[in-house]
C-alpha cells in the first residue's frame, strides 16, 4: 500500500489503509506512480480546476471561518507545523521544536530558506507579530482561543521562537499551524484593528506553495505556482476555484470536464452516478473516512431527557444502520464518541445501544411512559403524550433525512415528532444558544487533537459557549482537565479513553456516523493517494504527465 | 403634468427615507445577527470576538440610532463596508454584479419583448384559432416549467452530451488569451443558456397582456370605422389599433424597471452567474445588514421612479383616474 | 352602464361565452378533476406518503411504485397525491387572504377618497418597492416555519393587484347614477359597498383570484427550492422536485411527475382564468376596468 509511512505505525492506521484497498473502487494502486504506457515522469504545468460551492470570505483566513478560504489559504499560507497524512504534526515552516520538560515552553527552530512571496524572508519576527495580531482584540479572528492562554512569546535569533505557557496546554503545538502573516505589510492594518480592508485581504502575500494571481468575487481565484516554495516547486502551474453555487451543477461540469475535481459526491452520487466506464476511465473516485460526526443532542435541561432511560431508549430506536444506509448509501461509518478514528486517541472499546425498539418501550415504560389510552402514543403517568419536535439547520440534506428517518422510527415507539427546520442564523439564535430546543440534529468537527473540552466540560454551558447539551459530569470534567494538562501523548491516551467510555453511557448525544470522504479527480492527475488525513497532503505532488496537459503549461 | 410630477417627485424622498427605516428595522428585528454567521459551530471559535464585533458594527446602540448613523452615510452615497469577512465596499460588490444582471435583464426584455408582441397580437387577432391555442399552451408551459429543471435539462442536453455549449460560469479560463471576436463568442455561448430559460419562462405574461390589449383596441369603435371605409386588415391593424394596444404595454415596461436590477437566485446559481439575486439573498441569510441596505435603496428608488413613468403615461391613457388632463391617444 | 338584465341573465350571457372558449373549458375541467383527486387523496394513495424504506432508495417507476419512489424510499405517486393538497391549499388560502386584505383595503381607499386613498396607496408603494423575495425571506425568518405561515406570508404580500383593481372599481362606480341615488336617499357606507359597488367590482376580483392561484402554487414550490417552504416530512409539489434535483439524470421521475403536476394545475387555472375574463368581456368593454385590470396588477 502506501510506499511513505514505515510500518509499525499504531494498528489502526494499518488497519484504515486496508479498509481502504476493499473498499475503493477506482484503480487507485495502480495509477499512482506507473500510469498507461508513454512517460509519466512528473512534468511541471497544466491548470488545476476546483469547483467550490460558495465562495471565499476573504484572503486572510484567519479572519475567517469558511471552509473556501481556508482550503485557499492553506496553499498561499503556511505555518509553522503542519498535519502529515497520518494526521501527525510534522514540520512546515519550522523544522523542529522542543517541548521543556514541565510542557509549559515550546521551542521552535525555524527554516531559514523560508520567503515571503515579495522576496523579503520570513523570520521569527513575523512569528511574533502573527502572535500578536491574534491576541489583539480589535482583531477579529474566530479562533484565538489557543493563542489566548499564551503568556509569552519570545524571540532569541530571527529563527528560534519560544512560546511559554502558563499551565501545559495539550493543543499547543496544534495552535502553531496557524497561518503566519507578515508584518513588513500588515503592521499598521493590524495595530489599527483594520485587517479588512488592508490590500492583504484582496491581494495577499503569504510563503506557502502558491501564489495569490486574482479574484473575480463570486467567481474564481486564481493561484499560480511559487517558484522558490521552500520544499520545492509544485508541479500543478496553476489553480483555478470556479464557484459554483449549484451541487447539481458541479456534478455535470465534472462530467462535461469543465473541473478536475470534486471535493466530496453524495453518496447517491458516489454509488449510482458514477460507475459506468466512460467516468471510471477519466476520473479516480476515493473514499476514507472523513473527520466529523453528525449526532442527535438531547437538550438535558429538559426533564424527560433527564432520565437516562429515556435517553437509552432513543438510543435503542434509532437504527444507525439505516441512517448510514438510507442517507450516505452505506458511505459511512457508525460513530460511537467525539474522538476521530484513526487517531491516537480514539477507542471503540465502548458501549453500544443495538437498534432493538422492544427494549426502547420497555426502557419508557420504566420511566413512566405508557400507552394509557390506546391511541399508538405513549403518555405519562398524567396522561400527557411524549411529543417532541427535532430541530435542525435548513439547507443541508443529509440532517434532514436524518431527521426524517428518525421521526419515523420513534413513531414507533409512540412518540409523536414534529420537524422544524430553521434557517441558519435564525436557527443558533433563537434556538441552540438560548437553549430552546428538545432534540437537535446537528454536526461537529473533531480536529486531530483529541481535547474536548469546550465542548463537553460543564463550565462551557453558556449561551455563547459550545456544551450545548448542557452536560455536566464531574468524572468527565476531572478528565477533561487531566487530559488538557499534559503534553506527553502516553499520559493522556488513558483520560481519553475513559471520556469515551463514559460519554457512551451517558449518551449526552446519539453519536451518529462520521460519513465518508469521497473525493473525485480527474484521471491524468497522478501522484495523488488516499491517506487518513485525506487526499490532499501531498497536494503539491501531483502532476500531470507532459502529453496529457490541457491547459496552458509552464 | 409638471406640477404633478414634480409633486410626486418631492413626496418620494420622505417615502424613500421610511421605506429605508423600515427595512432596516425588519432586517434588524429579524433573529439572528451577522455575528452568529460569523462565529461558527465549531470547538475553536472564539467568544469575545463577538464583543468586539458587535462594538465595531455599531449593533449594540438602539435601532434608531443605528440608522440615523447609516442614514447620515448613505446621503453622501457612502453605504458603509460589508459585515463578511472580506470587509469590501458595499458599493464595490454591487457594482461587481450590477453590469451582468442588468445586461442579461436587458436581453432578455428585449427578445422577450420582441417575441411576445407578435405572439400576442397573432393571437389577438386570430383568437380561439388554432395558432391562438397552440400558442397560449406553448406559453403556459414556459411559465409553469421549473426554472432549474429547464435549466439542468438545457444542460444535460448541450454541455454534457453534445458539447456544444458550456454549462456554468460567465467566460471559459482562457478568456484572456483569446482575440476580441473569439472573446465575444465565448461570452455569448456562456449565456445562451440562462438566457433561453429565463426568457421561456418570461414570454407568457407579455404576450398574454399583449393579446388582451389588442382584443380590446381591436372591438373599438374606431377600429371598426377605418374597416367599414374599407382599408385593408393589415393597415388597420398597424396603423390603428397597433398602436393604441402598445401604450398600456409601454406602462408595464416602466413597471418592469425596477426588476431589471434584481435577478433570479435560482438561474444564478445553477449557471454560476454572480448576479444581484444571489448576493440579495446571501446578505439576507448572512444578516450582511450593509449589502442588504444598499441593495434596497437601489431598489427603491428605482421602484419610486418607475412608479412615477407607470402613472404618468397611465394617465396619458386614462385621464379620468388621475387627474384633470386631456390629450387622447391616437 | 344602464340598467342588467338581472343576474340571471347575466349568468347564461356569461355560460353562452365561456363555454365556446374551448381551451378554458378544458381547463375548467381539469380544474376539478385535480380538487377531487386533492379531496380523495387518502383514499387513492397506495402508500403512506411519508413513510420511508431505505431498501427503495430511487427506485424507478414498476408496478408497485407507478411513479418511482424518492431519495429516501418513498412512494412518489402517493407523495404528489398528497401533495396536491398542499399545492392546491397554498394556492387558495393565500390567494384568498391576498383578496381578502386587497378587497378591505382598496374598497376603503376607493370609497372614501382623501386621506384614506393616499394612506392606502402609499402603503402599496411601500410594499411594492420591496422585492418579493426579499419580503417572503424577512417575514419567513420571524415566523415559526410551518404551512401556514406559508400560506400567510404568501397572502401579505401579493395583495397589491387586488387592492389597486378595487380602489378603480370603486373610484368609476362611485360616480354612478345608482349611488349617488342611493347615498341621497340616505343608505349607509357599508351597505352600499356591499349591496351595489362589490358585485360589479367582484368579476375583475375573481378572475385576478384565479391567476393568482397558479402563482402561489409557483411562489411555493420556488420557496421549496431555497429550503424555505413546507417542513419534512410532508410533501408538497415543490419540495419533491427540490428533492430530485440532484437526480435528475438518473431518477427522472422525481422532476418529471410532480413537474407534470404542476404544468397542468397552473395551465387550467391559466386557461380557465383567462376564459372567464373573456366571458366577462362584453361588461368590461364598457368600463374602464378593463384596462385597469391589466394595469393595474
Amino acid at each position: 500500500m502506501p510506499r511513505r509511512g514505515a510500518p509499525g505505525r499504531s494498528l489502526l492506521a494499518w488497519a484504515a489503509c486496508g479498509l481502504l484497498v476493499t473498499a475503493c473502487n477506482g484503480p487507485i494502486e495502480s495509477r499512482s506512480e506507473d500510469g498507461p504506457a508513454g512517460g509519466s515522469a512528473p512534468a511541471y504545468g497544466d491548470t488545476f480546476i476546483q469547483a467550490s460551492i460558495g465562495d471565499i470570505g476573504g484572503l486572510i483566513p484567519s479572519l475567517t471561518s469558511d471552509q473556501s478560504s481556508h482550503e485557499i489559504g492553506g496553499l498561499i499560507y503556511d505555518g509553522l507545523v503542519k498535519l502529515d497524512r497520518d494526521l501527525k504534526m510534522v514540520p512546515s515552516m519550522a523544522e523542529s521544536w522542543t517541548y521543556s520538560r514541565d510542557c509549559l515552553e515550546l521551542t521552535f527552530k525555524l527554516r531559514r530558506d523560508v520567503k515571503w512571496h515579495d522576496g523579503r524572508p520570513f523570520t521569527a519576527d513575523d512569528v511574533l507579530f502573527t502572535y500578536q495580531t491574534m491576541i489583539n482584540p480589535k482583531t477579529p479572528a474566530p479562533f484565538k482561543e489557543g493563542f489566548l492562554l499564551v503568556k509569552d512569546v519570545q524571540v532569541p535569533d530571527p529563527y528560534t521562537v519560544r512560546v511559554i505557557y502558563d499551565k501545559p496546554y495539550a493543543r499547543a503545538l496544534e495552535t502553531w499551524n496557524t497561518y503566519m502573516l507578515p508584518r513588513h505589510l500588515l503592521q499598521s492594518y493590524a495595530e489599527a484593528g483594520t485587517l479588512r480592508e488592508s490590500p492583504q485581504n484582496s491581494h495577499p502575500v503569504g510563503t506557502g506553495p502558491y501564489r495569490f494571481q486574482e479574484w473575480k468575487a463570486g467567481e474564481k481565484v486564481v493561484l499560480v505556482a511559487s517558484p522558490d516554495y521552500f520544499e520545492g516547486r509544485p508541479y500543478l502551474s496553476r489553480i483555478v476555484y470556479r464557484v459554483i453555487p449549484s451541487q447539481a451543477t458541479i456534478f455535470l461540469e465534472l462530467k462535461a470536464k469543465g473541473v478536475d475535481y470534486a471535493s466530496s459526491l453524495t453518496g447517491i452520487q458516489y454509488a449510482r452516478q458514477t460507475e459506468y466506464p466512460a467516468f471510471r476511465k477519466a476520473y479516480h473516485k476515493f473514499r476514507y473516512p472523513g473527520s466529523g460526526y453528525t449526532f442527535v443532542g438531547f437538550n438535558l435541561k429538559d426533564p424527560r431527557f433527564a432520565d437516562p432511560r429515556v435517553r437509552q431508549a432513543f438510543a435503542h430506536a434509532i437504527n444507525k444502520q439505516e441512517l448510514i444506509d438510507g442517507v450516505r448509501l452505506g458511505l459511512a461509518r457508525e460513530a460511537t464518541g467525539p474522538i476521530r478514528p484513526g487517531t491516537w486517541a480514539y477507542t471503540d472499546d465502548v458501549k453500544r445501544f443495538a437498534y432493538d425498539p422492544e427494549k426502547a418501550k420497555v426502557l419508557l415504560a420504566e420511566a413512566g411512559w405508557k400507552d394509557r389510552d390506546g391511541d399508538g402514543l405513549i403518555e405519562d403517568p398524567d396522561g400527557k403524550p411524549f411529543t417532541l419536535t427535532i430541530r435542525t439547520n435548513q439547507g443541508n440534506d443529509e440532517r434532514k433525512k436524518i431527521a426524517e428517518l428518525i421521526q419515523q422510527r420513534l413513531k414507533e415507539i409512540g412518540i409523536q415528532v414534529d420537524i422544524q427546520l430553521i434557517e441558519w442564523a435564525a436557527f443558533i439564535k433563537e434556538f441552540v444558544k438560548p437553549r430552546r430546543f428538545e432534540v437537535v440534529v446537528l454536526g461537529l468537527g473533531s480536529g486531530t487533537d483529541p481535547d474536548q473540552f469546550v465542548v463537553w466540560h460543564s463550565s462551557q454551558r453558556g449561551p455563547d459557549q459550545m456544551n450545548r447539551t448542557g452536560y455536566a459530569n464531574p468524572e468527565v470534567d476531572r478528565l477533561l482537565e487531566l487530559g488538557r494538562a499534559s503534553c506527553v501523548q502516553e499520559e493522556r491516551v488513558q483520560s481519553y479513553h475513559r471520556i469515551q467510555q463514559i460519554l457512551a453511557e451517558d449518551l449526552p448525544m446519539i453519536f451518529l456516523y462520521t460519513a465518508d470522504a469521497l473525493p473525485v479527480v480527474a484521471a491524468r492527475i497522478r501522484g495523488v493517494s488516499a491517506a487518513p488525513s485525506g487526499i490532499l497532503h501531498n497536494f503539491t505532488e501531483w502532476f500531470v504527465p507532459k502529453q496529457q496537459q490541457r491547459y496552458t503549461s509552464g | 403634468m409638471a406640477l404633478f410630477a414634480l409633486r410626486r417627485l418631492l413626496l418620494s424622498i420622505p417615502l424613500l427615507v421610511g421605506i429605508t427605516f423600515v427595512s432596516y428595522v425588519v432586517i434588524s428585528l429579524a433573529p439572528g445577527g451577522p455575528l452568529d454567521f460569523l462565529t461558527p459551530e465549531d470547538p475553536n471559535a472564539s467568544v469575545e470576538v463577538k464583543q468586539r464585533l458587535i462594538q465595531e458594527f455599531g449593533l449594540d446602540q438602539p435601532i434608531h440610532v443605528q440608522y440615523w448613523q447609516w442614514l447620515k452615510r448613505a446621503v453622501r452615497l457612502d453605504f458603509g463596508r460589508s459585515f463578511l469577512p472580506d470587509g469590501r465596499p458595499v458599493l464595490t460588490k454591487i457594482g461587481e454584479r450590477l453590469p451582468i444582471t442588468l445586461f442579461l435583464n436587458l436581453i432578455e426584455m428585449a427578445i422577450i419583448v420582441g417575441l411576445a408582441v407578435p405572439i400576442g397580437v397573432l393571437s389577438a387577432t386570430r383568437q380561439y384559432s388554432l395558432y391562438d391555442k397552440v400558442t397560449t399552451i406553448f406559453v403556459f408551459v414556459g411559465f409553469a416549467t421549473p426554472d432549474f429543471w429547464l435549466a439542468l435539462l438545457l444542460m444535460i442536453l448541450f454541455g454534457v452530451q453534445l458539447g456544444w455549449l458550456p454549462i456554468s460560469g460567465l467566460r471559459s479560463l482562457n478568456w484572456e488569451y483569446l482575440s476580441f471576436w473569439q472573446q465575444q463568442w465565448d461570452f455569448f455561448s456562456h449565456l445562451v443558456l440562462p438566457i433561453v430559460v429565463a426568457t421561456f419562462g418570461g414570454l407568457a405574461g407579455f404576450s398574454r397582456y399583449m393579446r388582451q390589449s389588442m382584443l380590446e383596441v381591436v372591438r373599438q369603435d374606431y377600429v371598426q370605422t377605418a374597416r367599414a371605409k374599407g382599408l385593408s386588415e393589415r393597415v388597420v391593424i398597424s396603423k390603428h389599433a397597433l398602436r393604441n394596444a402598445l401604450l398600456p404595454v409601454v406602462t408595464i415596461l416602466a413597471l418592469a424597471l425596477p426588476g431589471l436590477i434584481g435577478g433570479s437566485v435560482i438561474i444564478e446559481s445553477i449557471f454560476a452567474i454572480p448576479g444581484m439575486g444571489q448576493l440579495m439573498v446571501q446578505s439576507v441569510f448572512s444578516r450582511d445588514y450593509p449589502v442588504v441596505m444598499g441593495n434596497l435603496v437601489i431598489v427603491a428608488t428605482l421602484t419610486l421612479v418607475a412608479n412615477l413613468v407607470a402613472d404618468i403615461t397611465y394617465g396619458l391613457v386614462d385621464p379620468r383616474i388621475r387627474f384633470g388632463g386631456r390629450r387622447r391617444s391616437r | 352602464m344602464a340598467a342588467k338584465s338581472g343576474p340571471r341573465g347575466e349568468m347564461r350571457q356569461f355560460w353562452r361565452t365561456f363555454s365556446r372558449n374551448q381551451l378554458a373549458m378544458c381547463g375548467g375541467a381539469v380544474v376539478l378533476v385535480l380538487v377531487t383527486l386533492a379531496v380523495l387523496a387518502p383514499l387513492l394513495a397506495p402508500w403512506d406518503p411519508n413513510r420511508p424504506d431505505t431498501k427503495k432508495i430511487l427506485s424507478s417507476p414498476s408496478s408497485s411504485h407507478w411513479l418511482g419512489t424518492d431519495p429516501l424510499g418513498r412512494d412518489v405517486l402517493s407523495r404528489v397525491l398528497y401533495g396536491s393538497r398542499i399545492s392546491l391549499a397554498v394556492g387558495f388560502v393565500s390567494v384568498g387572504i391576498a383578496a381578502a386584505i386587497g378587497v378591505l383595503l382598496g374598497a376603503a381607499a376607493g370609497y372614501h377618497g382623501g386621506m384614506v386613498d393616499n394612506l392606502v396607496m402609499r402603503l402599496v408603494d411601500l410594499m411594492l418597492v420591496f422585492p418579493r423575495f426579499f419580503l417572503l425571506l424577512a417575514v419567513l425568518a420571524f415566523l415559526k416555519p410551518s404551512i401556514w405561515t406559508i400560506m400567510t406570508v404568501i397572502g401579505l404580500t401579493g395583495w397589491m393587484g387586488v387592492a389597486r383593481l378595487v380602489r378603480a372599481e370603486f373610484l368609476t362606480l362611485r360616480e354612478r347614477e345608482f349611488v349617488i341615488w342611493s347615498e341621497s336617499v340616505g343608505a349607509g357606507a357599508m351597505r352600499i359597498i356591499f349591496r351595489h359597488i362589490l358585485p360589479n367590482a367582484i368579476a375583475p376580483i375573481l378572475v385576478a383570484m384565479t391567476l393568482g392561484i397558479p402563482a402561489a402554487i409557483l411562489t411555493e414550490a420556488g420557496l421549496s427550492f431555497l429550503g424555505l417552504g413546507v417542513q419534512p416530512p410532508y410533501a408538497t409539489w415543490g419540495n419533491i422536485l427540490n428533492d430530485g434535483r440532484d437526480y435528475i439524470e438518473i431518477a427522472w421521475w422525481m422532476t418529471l411527475y410532480p413537474g407534470l403536476a404542476i404544468l397542468i394545475t397552473v395551465l387550467s387555472y391559466n386557461l380557465m382564468g383567462e376564459g372567464i375574463r373573456d366571458a366577462l368581456d362584453p361588461r368590461l368593454r364598457q368600463s374602464r376596468v378593463g384596462r385597469i385590470l391589466r394595469l393595474g396588477r
